[in-house]
């Protein structure tokens, strides 16, 4: 006997939530990967004020 | 706000990704990514590309952050209001204290990643913007005084100034001038508005300047503002981030906008009610192509500046 899986509004609403985070989430790790990579690749090429976090 | 009196209907359960997005209120938002972008790309000193995105889209989350907070708080006026029933609170979509999360999380988020992606300076900038919205107008001064709007302006013409900030490191006179050109250019444009949405603002309680002082005063309100706002454009370009390009779009839309203030003044409400507000909207929808191509001249400029034909 099984159970049939029944698809909710509710469940399609959470699913475009988490899949939204996902890549929210996913979009912030390259943007602090790229921008360790800009700032490492800079160090030494320009005034410490353009640098930030200083 | 009094969050028991607010909407008994009580969320609906699960909101949608859209639902969240839409409490940083999307199209306040690419206006803050705009004129941040042209702040920063008219600045005298050259940012990396990617800092640049990094920095204008910190600016933009933290704009989002600060609409989510004045959702927050604003949710029993936004119920009221038919322009802004649909939204995520007031609609039962989201929790209130969701929504307070979200823009304080955000707010916080926003101000560390720009402090370390650009300078302290932007991030400092930024934290006061969000603090002068959230706190200073959505929860002080916008139900308290008919000066809302004029107060409110302050806080949307930051960016451009964050943007500045974020490649030079500080505060110029083009970069004040910019934040005049938003500032003064907001009581004109949210007037007119408030003139053709009457019922809106009264049902709610907002002492806007219609309600409180009625609507010859807000159409004199409407002109003096034109009137002071004309020089301040035409007088930004004759700073580094003005040119012929910039002079030319400040001269025709300054003088086709002290037209339209000046046939808002001289009418009355019998005769707006006869055309429907026609002169009002149309000053109205003159009022978003003003700002809007006032900082494209701006951007305009600095594009062809390599090339040596922006500026002066």
């Amino acid at each position: 006997m099984g159970f049939e899986k029944v698809e909710h509004e509710l469940h399609k609403r959470r699913s475009s939530r988490n899949l939204g985070v996902g890549l929210v989430l996913a979009a912030f790790i390259a943007i602090v990967f790229g921008m360790t990579v800009v700032k490492v690749s800079r160090i030494g090429d320009e005034p410490a004020q353009q640098q930030g976090g200083n | 706000m009094s969050d028991a009196s607010l909407n008994t209907q009580a969320p609906t359960g699960e909101a949608g990704f859209g639902d969240y997005f839409a409490l940083l209120k999307p199209r306040v938002m690419s206006l803050v990514v705009f004129t941040a972008l042209v702040g920063l790309l008219a600045a005298p000193v050259a940012v990396h590309p990617f800092i640049a995105f990094c920095s204008v889209l910190f600016i933009a989350v933290g704009g989002g952050a600060s609409g989510a907070l004045n959702m927050w708080w604003d949710a029993d006026i936004d119920e009221v209001m038919k322009r802004t029933a649909s939204r995520p609170i007031p609609s039962g979509k989201v929790a209130p204290r969701e929504a307070m999360a979200i823009g304080l999380t955000l707010s916080v988020f926003a101000v560390i990643m720009l402090g370390l992606a650009a300078n302290w300076m932007a991030a400092g900038l930024l934290a006061f913007t969000i603090f002068f919205y959230a706190v200073i107008y959505t929860m002080w001064l916008k139900r308290w005084t008919p000066q809302n709007i004029v107060i409110g302006g302050a806080a949307g013409a930051f960016p451009p100034m964050i943007g500045w900030a974020v490649a030079t490191g500080g505060v110029s006179l083009e970069s004040v001038l910019m934040f005049l050109l938003i500032f003064m250019w907001t009581p004109p444009h949210f007037w007119a508005l408030a003139l053709f949405m009457k019922a809106d603002y009264e049902e709610a309680g907002v002492p806007m300047l219609t309600v409180t002082h009625g609507r010859k005063v807000t159409r004199r309100h409407i002109l003096v503002y034109t009137i002071l706002l004309a020089p301040l454009a035409i007088g930004t370009g004759m700073t580094s981030i003005g040119g012929p390009i910039y002079m030319t779009v400040a001269v025709v839309l300054n003088a086709l906008f002290l037209l339209g203030a000046v046939k808002i003044w001289r009418r009355d409400e019998d005769i707006a009610t006869v055309d429907k507000y026609r002169v009002e909207k149309s000053f109205f929808g003159l009022s978003l192509m003003y700002l809007f191509l006032h900082f494209g001249a701006i951007l305009a400029e600095a594009a062809l500046k390599p090339y040596g034909l922006g500026g002066w």
